[in-house]
């Protein structure tokens, strides 16, 4: 079988990057080795629709009371680099509350938590590669990477795809948000169409009348080339 | 024009309320799963030594006869189904984590021989832009002679890939991620 195509570097983060501090010592400082692609990574776990709970890809519902905040709907297709849809995989998502604060001991952002509110949702997508997630709308919050740093509203997602190869944890951001440009963590993506990518669009047919508005978050996963071995 | 891969971003510090509840995923291997059962401590430690203690590890291996539940594998059919191959956990505040499982068969490689037992790892993490991928093999396996990804990597860094056995207690092997430093693993461009 055929390998998967290496993504264009462009449209991928730039490891060692500075201004995102915490890749300093953390982030590799030797070359990276090529791995073909064995059996190995050719494989990779598959998850299945029965695994879902009927609550998992709505966080509005996952608590007896609603929580605070804009309720959204984020929705879109996931797709691998040669345009075919990624089938019955796993989506899971990640994110604070509406006033920017994750569920974690460790965040101490002093913004209010939600006891009506986790932040953590999962999908399967569908045949057509179609996955949709009912949630709060994130807030910005504070970070310590230089002074004044707000990270935009995110939502931190996380697919599978059919391999090992195809795994992939990335963001979503919002349109129109004024700190996106003074974003480290987005900006560390040389190319800018590729960090466009990454911000949803605002969509008025995933929109429901007097309940959400819905944005539109398309996910590009590799695909397979046409050679079957590589160097 | 064929749309590009999307780019990847960091999972940052604060993901375990979504992405590690479910502690289960710390044993690869079913109770009744075929093979020599191991457990397996992965440490992790930045580029001062520090431990990394707000990072995530999974693990992908083959089963005891070196065999996926994938349909890429041709012995699918023949899996062992008690085995899962997926696992999934949080770093603790020692930067460890520890995985329950077997020692994987081998697998076979591009060249068509067998590749020495081996398991895929990745690392997610605060200051990781994109995932870190390395493999774990078991010192003192003959077969790491003639594996031909191990022969991939620089010679004096390719005991970075090795785990070694835990002289104090049977059955625990224990596996070393470097980063960034003069002892850094071996990491892959997958
Ligand atoms: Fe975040």
């Amino acid at each position: 079988m055929n390998a998967y195509k290496r993504p264009d570097p462009a449209g991928q983060p730039v490891l060692q990057h500075d201004r995102y501090r915490s890749t300093i010592r953390r982030a590799p400082s030797k070359p990276l080795i090529v791995l073909p692609h064995t059996l190995t990574e050719r494989t990779g776990p598959l998850f299945n629709h029965d695994a879902m709970g009927e609550t998992d890809h709505d966080l509005t519902r996952q608590h007896p009371g609603e929580p605070q905040g804009e309720r959204i709907i984020v929705a879109g297709r996931v797709i691998d680099d040669n345009g075919r849809s990624v089938r019955h995989t796993l989506v899971e998502i990640c994110q604070t509350n509406a006033a920017g604060r994750y569920l974690h001991a460790k965040d101490n952002h002093p913004a209010p938590l939600d006891p009506n509110f986790t932040g953590g949702g999962r999908a399967m997508t569908d045949e057509n590669g179609c996955y949709r997630f009912v949630t709060i709308k994130p807030g910005a919050y504070p970070w310590r990477n230089h002074i004044n740093a707000w990270r935009p509203a995110h939502i931190h997602f996380s697919l599978f795809g059919p391999a090992f190869v195809t795994r992939l944890i990335t963001q979503m951001y919002f349109p129109g948000d004024p700190l996106i440009p003074l974003d480290p963590v987005l900006e560390s993506i040389p190319d800018e169409k590729a960090r466009q990518r990454l911000v949803s669009r605002f969509d008025l047919d995933l929109t429901e009348p007097e309940w959400a508005l819905g944005y539109r978050f398309d996910i590009v996963l590799r695909g397979r080339g046409s050679t079957p071995f590589e160097e | 024009m064929d749309p590009a891969p999307s780019g990847s971003q960091t999972i940052g510090p604060f993901f375990h309320f979504a992405l590690t509840t479910d502690e289960a995923l710390g044993c690869l291997a079913g109770p009744d799963a075929k093979g020599e059962r191991i457990h397996l401590r992965c440490r992790v430690l930045d580029g001062d030594g520090a431990p990394v203690s707000d990072a995530m590890i999974e693990l992908w291996q083959a089963d005891s006869d070196g065999r996926y539940n994938h349909p890429e594998d041709p012995r699918q059919k023949s899996h062992d189904p008690a085995f899962r191959g997926f696992g999934r956990l949080a770093t603790n505040d020692e930067g460890v984590s520890v995985f329950e499982t077997i020692k994987p068969g081998r697998v076979a490689g591009l060249d068509g021989a067998l590749q020495a037992p081996h398991i895929n790892l990745s690392l997610f993490a605060r200051g990781l832009l994109n995932r870190l991928v390395t493999r774990i093999y078991f010192a003192g396996d003959p077969a790491n002679q003639e594996d031909t990804v191990l022969s991939l990597a620089p010679e004096d860094r390719r005991d970075t890939l090795l785990a070694h056995p835990d002289p104090q207690h049977t059955g625990v092997w224990r596996f070393e991620v470097h980063l960034c430093s003069e002892h850094e693993t071996v990491f892959f461009d997958v």
